[in-house]
């Protein structure tokens, strides 16, 4: 009896996660091959990305992919999705086995790779990372497009510096601890709040990413009752957490208010609050690598050669008061 | 003699603990900071009045906690077993209901359906979600814990299925209310709908013999059976009564930031919830309860979270504190330590009439 319950049990697990493939599948489209029907001159690439649904960042970064390495613009083009690094690996195995001419990887995992990009190499494709490093010998692949975290949180204090406060009075919301992005943006800060008389954190809590956590924080600190007048969260999701704690105490914010309002990645409708002058500034991380990768591609394929094998891309940070809707359309993701 | 019966009486009521821990935070408070206790009356952004201080964010913020634990408390009695996937379906009824109100576009200038309509709709989806919990737990008899773990796996991936992976916002104003102030009342939202699951919960049990049949089926199904109860169907109604107070703290929850994050609306809460009925004092194996207690213990963690929060504790270090409380807790209800203690009892006040009396 016992031994049948177990097996119904992990038979309906099965079958529920089977379900739950099907639900990631039917938006992504796992492995979609785009037909060869004109042949000959097209560019092979396989590009193994992690699963588009983590987040708004990885959704805008797969459609960007999407969109450039189409047959249009002579490229034929395989995707494969992975959170899991083993899973990537073998869908990289796949690839080199199919003779596509580039490899292009944001790998899920820094560690594994070595063997697979070894076999790459030996089979004469090329690989181009995206997004993320990995811990390999810089001969295992040609290029390695990433953002810069420490940059943007440099940006982003020195863009609060040149708001000449009299005295900064900084909540601080970091993202998980430990994450690449968590780091970069909490350094500058930490750098300036250190060297600096004038700055001090009210308080600097982890709310991991999480809006209802960030409320909670700052909720907190308006009912102690101190003084704080800039908000710097380290994502937007969190930054609106922030914003409804203070609405709801009827604290001003944004353009000319009280409290100066912070947040990073650009989501779209985190850039439409700031063209509604509700908060003052968002830093971007950029997910659009594909026109970085096209240009490495086209110098590789007229026999130039790269002059730098790290490329660290643009980022901006957008102000309230000089942003435009044409922003918010181009870099809202 | 009188007074130390009294006091016995008072330490034996399963209610005594949570009131113990609320006492214990409240004196902490009181000596490490009077202003703990200030309660301010100001003016929203709107211009309406509101209430503010640390007793108010902990009746806030709690009120979610309070709903799930009413739930939480009937599963545990009838099943013996919790439910771990509450979180993620919030993720879920939280998505079904922004689904709704904004139709296929996520960014909707108006409501595309009446708020209510959303509502009922989440209930629907979320009872379901329950009654699955439910039939693998009644019918199937798979342990509760593993038997939600599905979900607890799956939820969230459904739940950003249902917007398409879309992070949708309301605009509208009204729907804030429910996680925020209305307009002219300056007590949060969140606390009404709590009181009124309360005294739904209060009238169904004063009123109906739900209470009475999840502690029989939870005591002894065998017994509860040849006394011509349906054991399987009990279990299986306190999940789908779960599944409503969970779309009920759902609205709450994403009303508050009128939008939502998938993989992190309402983490860990089933913790907390399960935290709750412990902290009332109920056996986690099942059988007796006791509902307010359980909603009081719901308020002692929010109390508790508040106070690390003002004390400007690492909020990723909260959860070390709550697992103190629960070994506190789990240690102090084991048989072998109740014994113990009534031993000790027996021994101070060289009495020994006291009736060992089961708990457990």
């Amino acid at each position: 009896m016992k031994k049948k319950l177990v097996a119904l049990l992990t038979a309906s697990a099965m079958a529920l996660s089977l379900i739950g493939c099907g639900n990631a599948s039917s938006t992504s489209g796992n492995s979609t091959s785009a037909p060869a029907s004109s042949g000959g001159d097209l560019i092979k690439v396989g590009i193994i990305n992690n699963d588009p649904n983590e987040s708004g960042y990885r959704t805008a970064n797969d459609k960007d992919m999407k969109a450039m390495f189409t047959e249009a613009n002579g490229y034929e083009a395989s995707f494969a999705y992975s959170l899991k690094n083993d899973e990537q690996i073998t869908a990289a195995q796949k690839f080199i086995q199919d003779g596509v001419d580039y490899l292009l990887l944001s790998a899920a995992d820094t560690a594994g790779w070595d063997s697979v990009l070894k076999d790459a190499q030996d089979a004469g494709v090329r690989v181009i990372l995206f997004d993320r490093t990995i811990d390999a010998s810089e001969d295992l692949y040609e290029a390695s497009i990433v953002s810069d975290m420490a940059k943007e949180g440099e940006t982003a204090v020195n863009w609060l510096k040149e708001q000449g406060l009299s005295e900064y009075k900084v909540i601080h919301i970091q993202g998980v601890m430990g994450s690449a992005a968590q780091q970069g943006r909490t350094g500058a800060l930490d750098a300036q709040v250190a060297a600096d008389s004038n700055w001090s954190l009210v308080t600097q809590q982890t709310a991991e990413w999480n809006a209802e956590k960030a409320q909670q924080i700052v909720q907190s600190v308006i009912d102690s009752g101190e003084a704080f007048n800039v908000i710097y969260a380290e994502n937007d999701d969190m930054a609106k957490g922030a914003v409804a704690a203070l609405d709801k105490a009827n604290i001003s914010h944004g353009v000319g208010k009280d409290v100066i309002v912070m947040g990073f990645d650009c989501n779209k409708w985190a850039l439409q609050e700031l063209l509604a002058q509700n908060w003052n500034y968002d830093g971007q991380c950029n997910p659009f690598q594909a026109s970085y990768i096209d240009e490495i591609i086209k110098t590789l394929e007229s026999g130039g050669t790269l002059s730098e094998k790290t490329i660290i891309m643009d980022e901006k940070g957008f102000d309230a008061t000089k942003i435009t809707q044409d922003d918010v359309d181009n870099y809202g993701i | 003699m009188q007074k130390n019966n009294v006091l016995t009486r008072l330490m034996r009521n399963q209610i005594f603990i949570p009131v113990a821990a609320l006492i214990l935070l409240a004196i902490f408070n009181l000596i490490m900071d009077p202003s703990f206790f200030k309660i301010t009356l100001g003016y929203n952004s709107v211009g309406n009045p509101v209430l503010s201080g640390y007793l108010i964010t902990i009746l806030d913020y709690g009120s979610e906690l309070a709903i799930l634990a009413i739930g939480m408390t009937l599963v545990t009695a009838a099943s013996g077993g919790q439910d771990i996937s509450v979180g993620a379906t919030i993720a879920i009824s939280g998505s079904v209901v922004l689904r709704v109100l904004c139709g296929t576009n996520s960014r909707p200038e108006t409501l595309q359906a009446p708020i209510i309509v959303a509502f009922l709709i989440s209930c629907v989806a979320a009872m379901l979600f329950g009654a699955f919990n439910g039939v693998l737990v009644a019918y199937f008899k798979i342990q509760p814990m593993v038997a939600t773990l599905i979900l607890f796996t799956a939820g969230r991936s459904i739940a950003a299925w249902i917007n398409n992976n879309e992070l949708p916002i309301i605009s509208d104003p009204v729907f804030g209310y429910f996680g925020g102030f209305i307009p002219g009342i300056p007590i949060p939202t969140p606390f009404f709908i709590a009181v009124a699951c309360m005294i739904v919960i209060a009238l169904v049990l004063r009123f109906t013999n739900l209470g009475l049949y999840t502690q029989a089926v939870g005591i002894n199904e065998n017994s509860s059976k040849l006394n011509g109860l349906n054991p399987a169907f009990i279990k299986f109604l306190t999940f789908v009564i779960l599944g409503l107070c969970v779309a009920v703290a759902a609205l709450i929850k994403v009303s508050r930031i009128s939008s939502i994050n998938y993989s992190v609306i309402a983490k860990d809460i089933e913790m907390d919830a399960i935290l709750a009925v412990a902290l009332g004092g109920n056996a986690l194996s099942g059988g007796k309860f006791n509902m307010a207690a359980s909603i009081l213990g719901a308020y002692v963690i929010q109390f508790l979270t508040t106070t690390l929060y003002k004390f400007n504790v690492q909020s990723d270090a909260l959860p070390a504190y709550k697992a103190v409380v629960v070994i506190i807790l789990v240690v102090m209800s084991t048989p072998v330590v109740r014994s113990w203690l009534s031993e000790a009892g027996k021994k101070i006040k060289g009495r020994t009439s006291q009736k060992a009396k089961e708990v457990a």
